[in-house]
């Protein structure tokens, strides 16, 4: 009862209490650095709040056992699950729900093994490393495979299952993938579906969002696109959304790349005449016109 | 009789939480933790039997102490020390050992006396625990 008292009279500031504990700053760079996936910011503040909560009721005696923080992001490729995980980690950590913040990212080759008696022993590995962090599953539907019922995913799944219950304070589980198979992987798991407190969706990008991305990228690498080359990247990525393998900002990102490759092409042929620096940081036009994308000059704008 | 060998041998034996704090600082310095079991304590017994590879690539002691749980489950008549590794050039040595596991019981050593020429006697220890019979017997 006099534990009852105490939690009535103590007056909390809980924003002071966030403040202390560093999660604004992470919040702030997630707003910052991460263009669009507004839903996703909102769910992670709802996250942090209700972990500042459950910190102070444990101050307070409160909260009888750790949460459950194990979470699932699902979206299409490049929408930014592995960076969102990153930040998570280093959120959790500094909220004291996971000792050391660091992230593990897996895939299926790295949990399951190839023959009777090998899955163990590695999904075990991997929970060791992953110990006092986050252990982040990639294309996490892919350990469960019904079409093959001896297959050694579901061993694996049994000693994540176990931990995930068992060892809530020492480890957090991210599961992450495209949303439909997610969801048939929870049906066919429902182990998981309840031992899994957060949902988190990623929606795909807006053009506007993958245009202010790849300022983005160009500013941290010191280029810069020309008024010609931003009306053709803009067009170059309503056109490739349109095609197959779109995976958001990643696909931008590998675009970029090429960019650089012919824009170093283009300079090198026109070395002769001599290159100005302003040269040598601007993308132009014909640097991304020439992709594949635009396989046709109908396309081109 | 109580062997002591390694670090913290003469104090009592270290609770779950001790050594766990123990692992913790191997880790925050980088160093690999091993764990080892035998059924033979001489002290020249450099020849401990590991139980898989040296942990090198963890950053927290629960990784440690799940395996320490594992090989106390398959060896808990024997001893079990752990160890640990410092890789950093001039040091390659452990920097710390010490035991985590005993036997229920602990017969100690018997003392041979081997007669040489002129007098002379040799000295040797031999582990009880090893007479007779052959590891895993």
């Amino acid at each position: 009862m006099s534990e009852d008292r105490s939690a009535d009279e103590v007056t909390i500031d809980l924003q002071a209490e966030l403040e202390k504990s560093g999660v604004l700053e992470v919040l702030g760079s997630l707003d910052a650095e991460l263009v669009g996936l507004a839903p996703v910011k909102s769910r992670i503040r709802q996250i942090a709040a209700l972990l500042v909560v459950e910190r102070v009721r444990r101050q307070l005696g409160l909260a009888a056992e750790p949460p459950s923080l194990h979470m699932s992001f699902t979206g299409n490729p490049g929408t930014g699950k592995t960076t969102v995980a990153q930040r998570m980690a280093d959120i959790l950590h500094r909220l004291g729900f996971v000792r050391r913040g660091h992230l593990v990212a897996v895939t299926r080759d790295d949990l399951v093994g190839q023959y009777i008696g090998h899955t163990a022993p590695k999904t075990k590995e991997v929970l060791k490393k992953a110990m006092g962090g986050v252990l982040f599953i990639d294309e996490a539907y892919y350990l469960y495979r019904p079409e093959n019922e001896r297959d050694y995913g579901q061993e694996a799944i049994e000693i994540l299952l176990q931990v995930m219950e068992n060892q809530r304070e020492d480890l957090v589980v991210i599961l992450a993938g495209y949303a439909d198979r997610m969801a048939r992987f929870f049906n066919s798991n429902p182990g998981f579906r309840s031992r899994i407190a957060h949902h988190v969706d990623f929606p795909d990008y807006t053009d506007g969002d993958l245009m202010a991305i790849a300022d983005l990228i160009l500013t941290r690498q010191n280029y810069r696109l020309s008024d010609g080359a931003r009306e053709a990247l803009s067009c170059y990525v309503g056109l490739r959304r349109t095609q197959p393998h779109f995976a958001n900002a990643r696909s931008l990102r590998n675009a970029l790349d090429r960019a650089r490759l012919r824009q170093a092409t283009r300079l090198f042929a026109a070395a002769s005449t001599g290159i100005s620096t302003n040269d040598l940081i601007t993308l132009e036009a014909d640097d991304i016109l020439a992709s594949r994308v635009f396989g046709d000059e109908s396309a081109r704008p | 009789m109580r062997i002591t060998q390694g670090c913290f041998s003469f104090l009592p034996d270290l609770t779950d939480d001790q050594i766990k704090a123990q692992v913790q600082y191997c880790l925050d310095n980088g160093w690999a933790v091993g764990l080892e079991y035998t059924d033979d304590p001489h002290p020249r017994n450099t020849y401990w039997e590991m139980w898989g590879p040296p942990m090198f690539d963890l950053r927290d002691a629960v990784g440690v102490m799940t395996e320490l749980k594992a090989v106390r489950d398959a060896h808990g008549g024997s001893y079990i020390r752990l160890s640990g590794f410092d890789n950093s050039h001039g040091c390659e040595s452990v920097k710390i050992s010490f035991i985590v596991n005993r036997p229920a019981k602990e017969p100690g050593f018997r003392l041979d006396r081997t007669e040489g020429p002129g007098r002379t006697i040799g000295y040797s220890i031999v582990a009880y625990s090893t007479q007779d019979m052959p590891a895993d017997e």
